[in-house]
């Protein structure tokens, strides 16, 4: 078999520790992120905006899982899930949101603004810490607030 | 027959009332715009990850810092992808 095919890689899974990190500074954003779309547009609002961060770091979580399992296994493997789990994860999203559309605890406009402000932020977010990370190895930014 | 002929024709003979029209007509905005919108991310993401996968091909050792850069890269072009889907649903469901 060709060796490209069999390629992998045993290391550890970045991409886990990364969504990892990612849930965990959602656990920060989501308290402010409801309280202020609550505050805006009431109790489905709050209710939308948490069921938005939800869907949000499933999301990151679920791409990940599928990366570092497949990343294992073959390279090649890990290049189709991250083409075909994309399409399969923009279904589930669309499929959650389609659900829930008509709920009465359901609000669109603030569940809309929250999946695209989540998703953003906390990628810019863990971006400054893994970039500082990357270009100044021996440098990590303190835990505390990063 | 195309949608738009179809659609013109059904108001011509009266079974289409100009409030249903203008639903039609933002249903299928709306879905263009989905789909155009996740074409465009498909296409970064692919190549995103074939680059990705050829440099680890070329220097396993720095399989780590690519998978890492390749993980976020993939994420922020997602991004593209749920913006159109938000535009989507604002059009459709709001």
């Amino acid at each position: 078999m060709d060796s490209t095919l069999i390629a992998r890689d045993d290391g550890p899974a970045v991409e886990m520790h990364i969504a990892l990190d990612l849930l965990r500074r959602a656990l920060w954003v989501a308290p402010v992120l409801i309280v202020l779309f609550g505050a805006i547009w009431g109790l489905p609002g709050a209710a939308s905006t948490a069921y938005a961060i939800v869907l949000v770091v499933a999301n990151f979580l679920l791409a990940a899982a599928l990366l570092s399992w497949t990343a294992r296994i073959s390279l090649s493997l890990m290049m189709a899930t991250a083409l075909f789990g994309y399409l399969v994860r923009l279904a589930i999203i669309f499929a959650a949101v389609w659900i829930v559309r008509d709920a009465a605890w359901v609000e669109i406009v603030p569940l809309g603004i929250a999946i695209v402000v989540t998703h953003l932020g906390l990628l810019f977010w863990e971006m400054r810490y893994v970039s500082a990370t990357l270009a100044f190895p021996g440098l990590k930014p303190a835990t505390k607030g990063s | 027959m195309s949608v738009l002929a179809t659609i013109a024709q059904a108001t011509e003979t009266g079974a289409l009332t100009a409030a249903e029209l203008k639903n039609n007509a933002a249903a299928s905005g709306a879905g263009l715009a989905y789909g155009l919108a996740a074409i465009g991310p498909g296409i970064g993401i692919g190549y995103l990850v074939g680059q990705s996968v050829q440099a680890m091909a070329r220097q396993p050792e720095a399989a780590g810092t690519v998978r890492t850069t390749m993980f976020l890269g993939i994420a922020f072009t997602e991004a593209l992808a749920l913006i159109g889907f938000v535009v989507f649903i604002l059009l459709k469901f709001a």
